[in-house]
Parts: structure tokens; C-alpha cells; sequence
């Protein structure tokens, strides 16, 4: 195990307040990340102070997929929010420089805001058997 | 009262390697604003997990970048060995780290090369490139390409290097380190470079820090943190420092790019020295369970992959943020201030890798 | 500060070869784990298949029944994968690079 990560799961409401935690404890940001899961979305904010690494994990719903933006706290966040709001359909009410929809101008809205196909069984057993 | 005009710099320009659009708000000669805006190479390669195996999935990996490509490779490796738990055999972990600062060398040897394209010096530009041929051509005697090495699999390596041929490659590159370094000092020493460079561009240690700059970019401003001393692989067998300038302008991250080729030099030799024979690979069976994220330093910076896995042999989501997207916001406040005809030199100065910001 | 510290570079360069290679009329040199062309033995085969699933590029097509296999050389990206992946060792690996074609076409083997 190269490092150990800590894990924090948090609802969007008290994000805002541990994020500034953060930065006044001197925590960089490193990367905010979405995944899509089955019956929402889920994301993941990582911080590194002198190289230990941890994460806050914020779960939101399908049908209101919205989360207060960080940008007042770290300026640096706008890309992560702006690539998220674009590929994700994810909204973020305070972002301090909002490209609305343009950061990535795919053909397709929202182009990762889909659940992977169901994993093909005969293919599975295929591989096994040989 | 001065008027604001907006200038469209890119995507297309001579100076730039990829791809990449800003809009500048000048005013009287002197850029006030910029807004990047990126997204003319986006592939959405991080959608194709789910058409691909995850053990087939680092050919795909190693394509992000062209410049960058072996580190990309071994990160992802790394991060479903992490998952996996699965022990990487010695003798792989130092190849794969004598192939890393390899591509460390070439990406910087390259970036000399561009920065001195982005004020005119086109015959020192050449040079960079002539010497950076040697290094492809040891790259390619080892792996088989010389710019995607294809070398890297999940649970170890695919080539070995023999004892005789690693001698070999220290003693060409110790000898080489001499041709290296009269091109390098004409970075450091002369003055028409010095001119373009210092004094432009500079980024206070409390703004790298804030705004996530990672890498030579942070580094040239005094931050200091690299993520070699997380000590992944065969990282915590050899010693080295950080390298770090605190003058933080476009000077200070040459420099922190020029003394990095060497230390990468010192670090091949010092692994050659310690690399016992053995296995290079261990089989992998099974599927990834679990979820990690890999951090390692690319030439540019930071790159950290974030992979979910569910227990079949396609992974969830594998999400790759490049250290050239973390210094998007380092470049904007870099911009604010500068002279028009200094924005090439300091677009440049962050090593932009577009193909990997947009992947 | 130095100006002019390029000069004795160039000056020298004036002296040395050219650091270039004048290809086509000198061929450059290849190594000996230089990922070139695919060849191919089709008697060997055992049409399983492997090859096919393993490539990442999908150059592969393999046809059991007509004894077939199929190479898409505008596709391949010369990795190696199904170099490793075949059980019966029948695909090899050239250490130079295939020559440049003016047609796109596939290439097609039949076993005897």
C-alpha cells in the first residue's frame, strides 16, 4: 500500500463550511471528480497537505443534481466545476467564473451522465472457460 | 480612458505544441484579463472503460499523451495493483523507473527546445531536439518505440533490460551529460534569454499554492513538494531532493527544468546500481474490487488517477486529472499584468501538455 | 550575463556530419526490439481467436468457419498485444516498419 486515504462522506449543505476548514488548516486542493452511480451521483473532493491525502466524498441525486460551489474558498476549483457541470450536467450556484454549458462543447449534453451497459454474461464465461 | 480590446490568441498559433483558446482583454499594450478555454482534443477516453478490459485498457492509457506517455501508463498500472493488491516483482519497479526518467529527460530536453521556439532562438531550439534524438534512440533500443514505449502491464513489464545493455545506457548518458550541458548553459547564462525571461511572469509561493499549481511551475516558486517522495515503485530505495527556486518568474521554472534533467541522469545511475536480477512480471488473475487514487510526477507535475472498480472486468469509472489542467488557474493569474508580446514565453512557461488536459 | 554563447556551438556544427539521416538514400538504423510490421504464418493457425479479442485496435477479424484472418494494417498500432496473446506462436514481430501504401486495403489469409 503506497499511502494510506482517509474518506469523508459529507451532504452538499456542509460542504462549504468543511472546505474552509481546509483551507485555513493550509490543505491544497487536488482534483474534484464525479462518478455516476445507479441511482445518482457522487463527488469526490481531494486535499494534500505534506503528501497525506484525503477525501471528501458528497453523494447528490439524480433529479436535483446541485452542490454550492468552492470557488469563493479556492479559486483554482472553477475548472474542476466548470469540466463537471459540462460532462455531468452537475449545477454549482455560486461558481466565480461560470462558462454556462460551453467549457467543452461536445455534441452530445452531458455526455458522461450515463450508467454503463449491463456487462454481457456470455462474455464473462467465455473468458473463464478458455 | 483607456479603451479594452479583446484579442483571440489560438488555437492555432506558431508557438503553440496544441491546441488551446484564450481570450485576452487588453488594455494599452498590457493584458488585464484571460479566459481560457479549452476542449479541441477532447476525446472522452474516460468513457472508453467501459468498453475495454481493464487489462487491455493501458494501451488506451498510454495514448492520452505523446509526450508524457510511459508515466501515464505506469500510473494506471499502479492503480489497479493498488486495487488488486497485487505485489509488482523489484526488478520491474526499477526498470520501470529508469523508463520514467528517461521520459522525464525527453519531455524536458523537448520543452527546452519549444521555450527556445517561443522567442525566436530557432538554432537553439534545433540543438534541443539533436540531443534529445540520443535519448530516443536508447528509448527505442529498450522498448521498441520511441515515443510510445508500450513497455508498461498491469502486474510488471513486458521488456527486460539485460545488466550489460543498463551499464551501457549509464555510461552513454554520464558521457552525454558534458554535450547536455553547453546547450543548457546558454539557457542559463546568456543574455538575450535572460532578457525574455526574467522578471516576467512571476507567481508568488502563496499563489501556487492556493491556486494548485503542481510541478515546475510550483516548484519554480518555492513550493515544495514532488510526488516522487511518495516513494511508490523503486522510489524508496534511492534518495534524492526536490529541486526548488524561489524566484518564481519564467527564469526560476527554466532553471528547475534544466537541474531536473540531471538529477534524472543521477537517478538512472543510481538505480542501475541497486537492480537485482529477478522476475519482471507476476500473473494477474481475477477482477479489480475496490476504488484508489494513484498519484505519481509526471515531467509537467501531479497526475492522479481515481479508478472504481465493481468486480467485473470493466471498471466504473476511471477519472484522470493531468498536472497541465491543475495550472490552468496558475496560468490566468500568471497572464494578468504581463505585456502582449510576452504571453507566448509564459503560456509556454507552464509546459502546456493539451492533449493530456483534455484527454 | 554572456552574449553571444551560442557561437562556439555553432561554430562546431559547422565542422561536424549533420546530425540527420538522408533517408531514402541511407535506411535507418533499426534495433533489435524495434516493434515493426506483423507477419503472419496462416498454416500454423489455429483460428481460436485470441489475437482478435486482444487487440486494442481492433485490426484483427477472424473467421472460423472460411479459415480466415483478416489484418487491417491501417489500423494496427503495432503494440504487440497479439504477438503475446497467440497460443500457437504463429504471429511475429519485424524490427522495421511496413512500407507506405498508396491503397487501403486489408489483407487477407486463407490456410492451404
Amino acid at each position: 500500500m503506497i499511502e494510506e486515504q482517509k474518506s469523508i462522506h459529507v451532504t452538499p449543505a456542509e460542504l462549504v463550511e468543511k472546505v474552509q476548514v481546509f483551507f485555513n488548516d493550509g490543505w491544497r486542493l487536488v482534483q474534484i471528480g464525479c462518478t455516476r452511480l445507479e441511482n445518482g451521483l457522487e463527488l469526490n473532493y481531494s486535499f494534500d497537505k505534506h503528501y497525506q491525502f484525503c477525501n471528501l466524498k458528497v453523494f447528490v441525486p439524480l433529479n436535483t443534481p446541485e452542490v454550492p460551489s468552492i470557488s469563493p474558498v479556492y479559486w483554482g476549483a472553477f475548472i474542476y466545476e466548470n469540466e463537471t457541470q459540462d460532462l455531468f450536467g452537475v449545477k454549482f450556484p455560486g461558481l466565480v467564473l461560470d462558462y454556462k454549458g460551453s467549457f467543452y462543447k461536445t455534441s452530445v449534453k452531458n455526455p458522461f451522465n450515463t450508467c454503463s451497459e449491463q456487462i454481457n454474461i456470455k462474455d464473462i464465461k467465455k473468458d473463464l472457460a478458455l | 480612458m483607456t479603451k479594452r480590446t479583446i484579442i483571440p490568441f489560438g488555437p492555432q498559433h506558431p508557438v503553440l505544441p496544441e491546441p488551446v483558446h484564450l481570450e485576452l482583454a487588453v488594455e494599452d499594450g498590457k493584458v488585464v484579463e484571460a479566459i481560457p478555454s479549452v476542449g479541441f482534443i477532447h476525446r472522452g477516453l474516460e468513457k472508453l472503460v467501459e468498453k475495454k478490459d481493464f487489462f487491455d485498457f493501458v494501451f488506451v492509457a498510454e495514448r492520452i499523451c505523446g509526450i508524457c506517455s510511459f508515466i501515464h501508463g505506469m500510473t494506471y498500472c499502479i492503480v489497479i495493483e493498488e486495487i488488486m493488491k497485487i505485489e509488482v516483482p523489484e526488478r520491474a519497479q526499477y526498470l520501470r523507473l529508469v523508463w520514467s526518467e528517461l521520459s522525464r529527460i525527453h519531455s524536458h530536453l523537448l520543452w527546452l527546445g519549444l521555450m527556445a521556439d517561443a522567442f525566436g532562438f530557432e538554432s537553439l531550439f534545433m540543438h534541443c531536439w539533436r540531443l534529445r534524438e540520443k535519448i530516443l534512440d536508447i528509448i527505442e533500443e529498450t522498448t521498441g518505440g520511441r515515443v510510445i514505449f508500450g513497455s508498461c502491464k498491469v502486474g510488471g513489464v513486458r521488456k527486460d533490460i539485460s545488466a550489460e545493455a543498463l551499464g551501457r545506457i549509464v555510461k552513454v548518458l554520464q558521457a552525454y551529460e558534458r554535450e547536455i550541458r553547453e546547450i543548457t548553459d546558454v539557457f542559463i547564462a546568456d543574455g538575450s534569454v535572460k532578457h525574455r525571461m526574467s522578471g516576467v511572469g512571476v507567481l508568488s509561493k502563496e499563489d501556487a499554492y492556493h491556486l494548485g499549481a503542481v510541478g515546475p511551475t510550483a516548484r519554480g516558486s518555492g513550493v515544495d513538494f514532488d510526488m516522487r517522495k511518495l516513494r511508490y515503485g523503486a522510489y524508496k530505495n534511492i534518495s534524492f531532493a526536490p529541486v526548488l527556486e524561489t524566484a518564481g518568474d519564467c527564469y526560476s521554472r527554466c532553471h528547475v527544468r534544466i537541474r531536473e534533467l540531471f538529477q534524472s541522469i543521477d537517478l538512472i545511475d543510481q538505480a542501475a546500481r541497486k537492480i537485482s536480477p529477478g522476475p519482471i512480471e507476476v500473473k494477474v488473475s481475477g477482477f479489480p474490487d475496490g476504488e484508489f487514487f494513484a498519484r505519481t510526477e509526471q515531467p509537467r507535475g501531479e497526475v492522479i488517477y481515481y479508478a472504481k472498480a465493481n468486480g467485473t472486468k470493466f471498471l466504473q469509472r476511471l477519472r484522470v486529472r493531468t498536472p497541465t489542467f491543475a495550472n490552468i488557474p496558475a496560468l490566468v493569474k500568471i497572464l494578468q499584468g504581463c505585456d502582449v508580446a510576452d504571453v507566448p514565453v509564459l503560456i509556454l512557461t507552464i509546459d502546456p501538455c493539451i492533449s493530456c488536459t483534455e484527454r | 550575463m554572456s552574449l553571444f554563447s551560442m557561437s562556439w556551438v555553432v561554430l562546431k556544427s559547422l565542422f561536424r556530419s549533420p546530425a540527420t539521416v538522408r533517408y531514402p538514400f541511407v535506411q535507418k538504423h533499426y534495433y533489435e526490439n524495434t516493434r515493426g510490421k506483423i507477419l503472419f504464418e496462416v498454416n500454423t493457425c489455429i483460428f481460436c481467436g485470441l489475437c482478435q479479442r486482444k487487440c486494442p485496435a481492433g485490426a484483427i477479424m477472424v473467421e472460423r468457419k472460411d479459415k480466415k484472418w483478416e489484418l487491417d494494417r491501417f489500423k494496427c498500432i503495432i503494440c504487440g498485444a497479439c504477438v503475446e496473446a497467440c497460443p500457437k506462436k504463429c504471429i511475429h514481430m519485424e524490427h522495421s516498419h511496413a512500407k507506405p501504401a498508396v491503397i487501403k486495403e486489408k489483407e487477407n489469409h486463407i490456410h492451404a
